[in-house]
């Protein structure tokens, strides 16, 4: 009993505020908005600060639920997502009806992917994913009047609907040819025939849509840019980063012995992400669109670290979501300050931002070139690392394809930051009070910019922490 | 020699598998869609089934992934419904070429 209590404490922590939330929702007293957040990010602290304590690596319920401290340190990652993206929502948030219920269904997903991470059975592997992909449609149509957001919202769950059906006709094949659903069972199972090469497609395809990897990354764009500003940012960071902490895992561990099936594969897969994600980019107009198919191509490159099968593919892939949480977040807190307070949202709307607010402009300059890879930043020893595992392989052409496509990268970054800059605009947007809780965010999430890829200390603790393949 | 093997329903389920993706693929109406998606499911359903009563019938492990699926299928259906009827509050419609703003 008493071990239950402590190897799940990060899911019993959150289940707690959950239920915190729902009672303040059915209870007779108003809150008023202000207050519900401030406690909300206190709760959200302080979760975040309980990741740190009482790590112990563990088995329970019939091995289907793991624990060690990696999988501590991958929640920890994405408990920090979280409380960044409930701080640069105040501004959203506080003139909205349902905050209770934003706070429910945001964690609700959130506990979905532990136990998703947790995971040591397909059952629960699959509970987990589902967990977290339901309430995300409810609140991709959290802006309830808007038509943009119901129909993101719809593409949502059908898209989602669609790649779970993938991944379970997949689930119920490898079923079929081993007789287990047990994660390390299963890979004493594996032989290499027909049948489980076509589950493992199909199992890649359904992990493929929710990374959203280029054949199956049609529905990113128009979600992003319908979903709410907040919710948005949740998408492309915590729920895209939980289903790769775990993707690495399964191909690691489970898969090992199909690993020159999968390799090249992912060897495709990451080129023609990078490719169409950064083209894609280039001609986009509007801000979330172009993140949207920026963090596309981002995920190229992660999928690029992912197939050097070694113990650097796993440490660099933490890595650098650990880098992508600060600087992809950095640029969403911009947006969300703007879109909520002026809703512009093109990049003509941003020309002369550096005039009338110079805080911002330097926090989106300071994200944007970390997204890119520029020297001093994080982001450069990110996609570094994920370049060096590539580079294990011996293949060269691909990690020529990878290094040009960096420079694609830059150009549409560097637009952006021209518009900032340099351009003149008649109307440009005006100066905007940003609200103490944000600023709080966005200097997190510049500190971070700086700090993880200047200290070395913390490559090091991953490192030693990650598995091997 | 009239018996009914497991490669028989396999190809039933594999059929319904496709039936489902290819509804899911031409139908325009939001509901059709996800009348697609459930038949998806339900073949999961069918191999779970077959798979745990043909080959391991020591232990029900498949019986209770399936018992799993049809819950998640009608939460699922559950939200997808309240989106859909939110959408149509705004457009009016639910056929999906209605509801085409955002494109590339």
């Amino acid at each position: 009993m008493n071990e239950i209590l402590i190897l799940m404490k990060s899911e019993w922590v959150l289940l707690l505020i959950i239920i915190i939330f729902l009672f303040i929702k059915v209870g007779s007293t108003e809150w008023k908005n202000e207050n519900l957040l401030y406690l909300a990010n206190i709760l959200l602290l302080i979760n975040f600060i309980l990741g740190f304590v009482l790590n112990t690596d563990g088995i329970i319920f019939d091995e289907m639920f793991k624990t060690n401290s990696l999988i501590c340190l991958e929640k920890n990652i994405l408990n920090l997502g979280t409380l960044l993206i409930s701080l640069q929502s105040y501004h959203w948030l506080k003139n909205h009806k349902h905050v209770a219920e934003f706070y429910m269904l945001l964690l609700s997903t959130l506990l979905g992917m532990f136990f998703m991470i947790s995971s040591n059975n397909l059952l629960m592997f699959y509970l987990g994913l589902e967990l977290s992909t339901i309430p995300l449609a409810a609140l991709a149509n959290f802006d309830l009047h808007k038509r943009q957001s119901s129909e993101a919202a719809f593409k949502l769950i059908i898209s989602s609907a669609l790649s779970s059906g993938l991944l379970l006709f997949g689930i119920s094949l490898l079923y079929g040819t081993s007789g287990t659903l047990n994660l390390s069972e299963i890979s004493q199972h594996l032989n290499g025939s027909n049948l489980q090469l076509f589950a493992f497609i199909l199992l890649l395809a359904g992990f493929a849509f929710k990374i959203s990897a280029v054949p199956f990354h049609l529905w990113t764009a128009d979600v992003y840019e319908g979903s709410p500003v907040a919710v948005t940012s949740y998408l492309s960071v915590i729920s895209k980063g939980a289903v790769l902490f775990v993707f690495v895992s399964v191909l690691y561990t489970v898969f090992k012995s199909l690993g020159i099936a999968w390799q090249n594969m992912l060897i495709l897969l990451s080129v023609l992400t990078m490719i169409i994600g950064n083209l894609f980019a280039i001609r986009q107009n509007n801000i979330k669109r172009l993140l949207a198919y920026s963090s596309i191509a981002q995920v190229g490159f992660i999928l690029a670290g992912i197939s050097g099968c070694s113990q650097l593919g796993t440490t660099s892939v933490i890595y650098f979501i650990l880098i992508y949480v600060f600087s992809n977040l950095g640029a969403f807190g911009v947006v969300s300050i703007i879109s909520s307070t002026t809703g512009k949202e093109t990049i003509s709307d941003y020309k002369g931002l550096y005039k009338s607010n110079p805080f911002l402009s330097w926090t989106i300059t300071i994200a944007l070139f970390s997204l890119a890879g520029i020297p001093p930043t994080a982001g450069f020893f990110g996609k570094f690392f994920l370049i060096m595992s590539a580079a294990q392989n011996g293949n060269y052409l691909f990690i020529s394809i990878a290094a040009l496509n960096m420079v694609i990268s830059l150009y549409y970054y560097l637009i952006l930051v021209k518009a900032i800059f340099m351009d003149k605009n008649e109307q440009a947007i005006e100066k905007i009070h940003v609200p103490i809780l944000p600023k709080i965010a966005m200097l997190i999430c510049t500190a971070g910019i700086i700090i993880v890829g200047l200290y070395g200390e913390i490559y090091e603790y991953i490192f030693k922490l990650s598995f091997g393949y | 020699m009239n018996q009914i093997t497991i490669t028989h329903i396999l190809f039933v389920s594999t059929a319904l598998f496709f039936i489902g993706m290819y509804g899911l693929f031409t139908r325009r109406n939001m509901i059709t869609m996800l009348m697609s998606v459930e038949l998806i499911l339900n073949s999961v359903n069918i191999n779970f089934v077959a798979f745990n009563k043909y080959l391991y019938p020591q232990n029900l492990d498949g019986i209770f992934f399936t018992i799993f699926i049809i819950t998640i299928a009608a939460a699922e259906a559950a939200v997808a419904i309240s989106i859909i009827i939110n959408l149509y509050r705004s457009h009016q419609s639910i056929d999906v070429d209605d509801a085409s703003e955002m494109k590339y």
